[in-house]
């Protein structure tokens, strides 16, 4: 089986090096980089590629398919659903080195980006021409746009913005068949279905983007960060959910537990109360009228939650300071322990006290440490369960917390996944929210796109979805799933 | 604070199929009776369209003659004002759902031509109101779909939260699909506050210059001649907005003329200047790119790839080609 396998992948580097030269690798050490993404699964891929055209990728494509291999494209791999992790010794398609600006067209408000564009480079690229690209994952120093697309990725500010798919006009995009086209487009309403909307989330399972059109959000010219803190986790809760029946729509509300306060603040020295139950950061950003009068309902609804204290940041620079404690939060968790897990789901607002009580009972009734940094606005949860991997058996305590996380969160009326998509982690978690029918169907539309399975096979629809045998994705016989 | 929601909201579905969880999947256990009986109506056999309010009736062509004709079911089943959503039968008219929501000072920013027209139809169209340029494409408003498939039964995809990634897009797959690739029976929309204030203006300045000069403008339409301005948002902002519209000549009016609906043409953002001096009998939003026009409008070409594609997924969900037959996406 081992040799079989070694003269197969040796005939599919060949083939690969004829395109790429050295940039189609092998080595044990590449191959073990590329095994993993921010999750905690894992697997080496056969081959790393490294293209650096849209040309180069439909030829990796075009070669995968001729040794009947499956392909899986991957960003930075701060993926923390597996959606990037290799199943069947796939040939991995990394875009690092497709990381251009095409061009930026401020006449039709987009910026034609290359795969490999980091997340904060392209809002920094564009910030001296008064716009920034909206979302804006905690990972944004790191992560790709073509993570981003894939992931369908939010952010903190995608309360007032959206998430991804409401900022991408187009995509180039190289299908599984090895053909190249454009989904999309700059114009106001691209003909036919919209097949950009299906791609954006799809998890690489329907072919590979290798540039798109994001669209640029004017920068707003008056932006307030105020931080709440309560005494009681329901409080805060409640006030987040008063915060918006009131009509405001702040462009960030964000909640920290008294757990990851005290980890932040030992970490940024923003100040963060430390003996504070829970805070909230809420950013309102826009013209100085709404912004000045929001940041005053804010604190009207605050008192009525019985709030400590309303810090309103002085300049942007305390701002940053606000800021940069949420943003490095899930590192700052190394204080605690050595490792860590972040779950992502999201419940209805008004649940999230009942929700985050139950996040805590699930951890305690697995010996684990809970930790919560979480955009409160959407009602988007991130548990962070810290743990030591070196402590026997804490692996399975991880996952079985975290699959109980999941399951109080559907039960509470909410959905699996807010932002990290579903890959791996909750592949077989989908049939909790979906019918057997609804996951056939979804199966059934990316079917369209890879009737053969080979786009990153595996991913987000569970195997038994289809009950015939027309199940086909691309995978050896035994491979590790 | 939440309205009554329809008694049979909560009805469990008969014969939901039951996944790995004990309780079985959640969002088959929230199907409303309306919803199972739009299914059955539906049917699996014969070809069947989807009729709304007829207010954009001819949009992809006309129906297929003889093919039978049912309703979506109609009414506003849930809205939570704190949660931002509102779920709604996909035969309930834009009107009724405005007027629903108004009552706690929020909209789905939809903004048909005519407001009689049904949310389940104007999703089919996939088309977006004038207030695109502010709020986005309609697609964008859509949180949770429910339709019936043309095999007759129901499928759910996206879900209830204002934030979700679970499994593939569908809900943008059905907006624009014109009911070919299944029927919309109930949406969850997101909803927002309606702005404190709104100001439109009009004016013969540069339109284009004024969309630079203004930060997010609700809508800004243009004639080739005129251009008519919406601010939307706090009193004080909108104030100061339309000052600096002043100098280049706008000032405040009632609204701009009716909209034209018999053409719908899409370009570029950039390429509505070369409108300037051409005739008459069009508006255009600016900013977004679409030329409302008088006279119907030629549609525009899919590349062969993305038409290989499209024709694989109606052939996939649809293989009898008998949801709304004659009507034509692309």
């Amino acid at each position: 089986m081992a040799s079989e396998d070694d003269s197969a992948d040796a005939a599919l580097l060949a083939g690969l090096r004829g395109v790429l030269g050295e940039r189609a690798r092998d080595n044990d050490f590449e191959r073990g980089l590329y095994s993993r993404d921010g999750s905690i699964e894992g697997s080496p891929p056969a081959i790393v590629c490294l293209p650096e055209t849209a040309v180069e990728v439909a030829e990796i494509v075009r070669i995968c398919r001729r040794h009947g291999r499956p392909f899986l494209a991957r960003g930075s791999g701060t993926g923390l659903a597996g959606g990037a992790v290799p199943v069947g010794r796939p040939v991995v398609v990394a875009t690092a080195k497709m990381d251009r600006i095409v061009e930026v067209d401020t006449g039709n408000r987009v910026a034609w980006v290359e795969p490999g564009v980091l997340n904060l480079d392209l809002s920094r690229a564009l910030t001296p021409l008064g716009f920034h690209f909206a979302p804006d994952p905690s990972s944004q120093q790191v992560c790709s746009i073509g993570g981003n697309i894939a992931n369908n990725s939010g952010g903190p500010h995608c309360l007032a913005y959206g998430v991804t798919t409401a900022h991408i006009a187009a995509l180039e995009v190289v299908l599984p068949s090895g053909e190249t086209t454009t989904l999309g487009g700059v114009e106001a309403e691209p003909a036919g279905l919209d097949l950009r909307g299906l791609f954006v989330g799809s998890e690489g399972t329907m072919g590979i983007a290798t540039k798109a059109a994001v669209r640029l959000t004017p920068n707003a010219p008056s932006v307030r960060t105020l931080l709440l803190d309560f005494d009681d986790v329901s409080e805060g809760s409640a006030a987040v959910s008063a915060i918006i029946a009131a009509g405001l729509v702040p462009s960030a509300l964000e909640m920290m537990d008294q757990r990851a306060i005290e980890i932040v603040e030992a970490f940024a020295h923003a100040g963060y109360p430390t003996e504070a139950a829970a805070v909230l950061l809420v950013e309102l950003d826009g013209l100085p009228g709404g912004v000045e009068a929001g940041v005053e309902i804010v604190r009207e609804v605050a008192l009525k939650h019985h709030v400590g204290h309303v810090r309103v940041a002085a300049d942007d620079e305390e701002r940053a300071l606000l800021w940069k404690g949420r943003k490095n939060a899930f590192g700052a968790v190394a204080r605690i322990k050595p490792d860590y897990y972040l779950h992502d789901t999201v419940v209805p607002r008004s649940r999230l006290t009942e929700v985050l009580e139950q996040v805590y009972r699930i951890a305690d009734a697995y010996d684990l440490i809970a930790v919560n940094v979480f955009h409160a606005g959407d009602g988007n949860l991130h548990p962070i369960l810290a743990f030591d991997r070196r402590e026997p058996g804490v692996d399975e305590r991880v996952k079985a917390a975290g699959r109980d996380i999941v399951a109080a969160s559907i039960e509470a009326g909410g959905v699996l996944s807010g932002e990290h998509g579903i890959g791996l982690e909750k592949r077989d978690y989908m049939g909790m929210l979906f019918s057997a029918h609804d996951m056939y169907t979804q199966d059934v539309v990316r079917e369209a796109f890879d009737p053969d399975g080979f786009a990153n096979p595996l991913k987000v629809i569970p195997t038994g979805s289809r009950c015939s045998d027309s199940f086909h994705q691309h995978v050896p016989e035994g491979a590790w799933v | 604070m939440s309205s009554q929601p329809s008694s049979a909201g909560a009805t469990p579905a008969a014969g939901a199929s039951t996944g790995p969880t004990e309780a079985g999947p959640s969002l088959a256990a929230n199907i409303a009776a309306e919803v199972t009986a739009f299914a059955r109506e539906v049917g699996g056999d014969d070809p069947v369209t989807v009729v709304g309010a007829r207010t954009h009736w001819d949009v992809g062509g006309a129906a297929l003659a003889g093919t039978r004709e049912i309703r979506a079911p109609a009414g506003v089943w849930e809205h939570e004002p704190s949660e931002m959503t509102v779920r709604c039968g996909a035969g309930t008219t834009v009107a009724e759902l405005a007027a629903h929501l108004a009552r706690t000072g929020q909209m789905v920013p939809l903004d048909p031509v005519d407001d009689a027209a049904t949310v389940g139809g104007l999703l089919a169209c996939g088309f977006s109101g004038h207030r695109r340029l502010r709020y986005g494409h309609v697609r964008d408003l859509v949180l949770q779909t429910r339709h019936v498939d043309a095999t007759g039964k129901i499928v759910t995809a996206g879900g209830p939260t204002v934030k979700n990634v679970s499994g593939y897009d569908l809900p943008r797959l059905l907006v624009g699909s014109l009911g070919t690739l299944g029927f919309l029976a109930e949406v969850i929309l997101r909803t927002l506050p309606i702005p404190s204030a709104a100001q439109w203006l009009a004016g013969d300045g540069d339109p284009f210059e004024a969309f630079d000069l203004l930060y997010r403008p609700s809508s800004v339409l243009w004639n080739g001649a005129h251009a008519w301005i919406l601010l939307e948002g706090d009193p004080a902002d909108v104030a100061a907005e339309a000052n600096k519209l002043e100098p280049a000549g706008f000032a405040a009016c009632d609204g701009p003329p009716p909209i034209p609906s018999a053409g719908r043409e899409s370009m570029r953002p950039s390429e509505l200047r070369a409108l300037a001096g051409t005739p008459g009998g069009w508006i255009a939003e600016v900013g977004v790119g679409l030329v409302h026009r008088v006279a119907p409008v030629q549609a525009a070409q899919v590349s062969p790839a993305n038409a290989a594609l499209m024709s694989q997924l109606k052939q996939r969900l649809d293989p009898s080609h008998r949801l709304n037959p004659g009507r034509r996406v692309w």
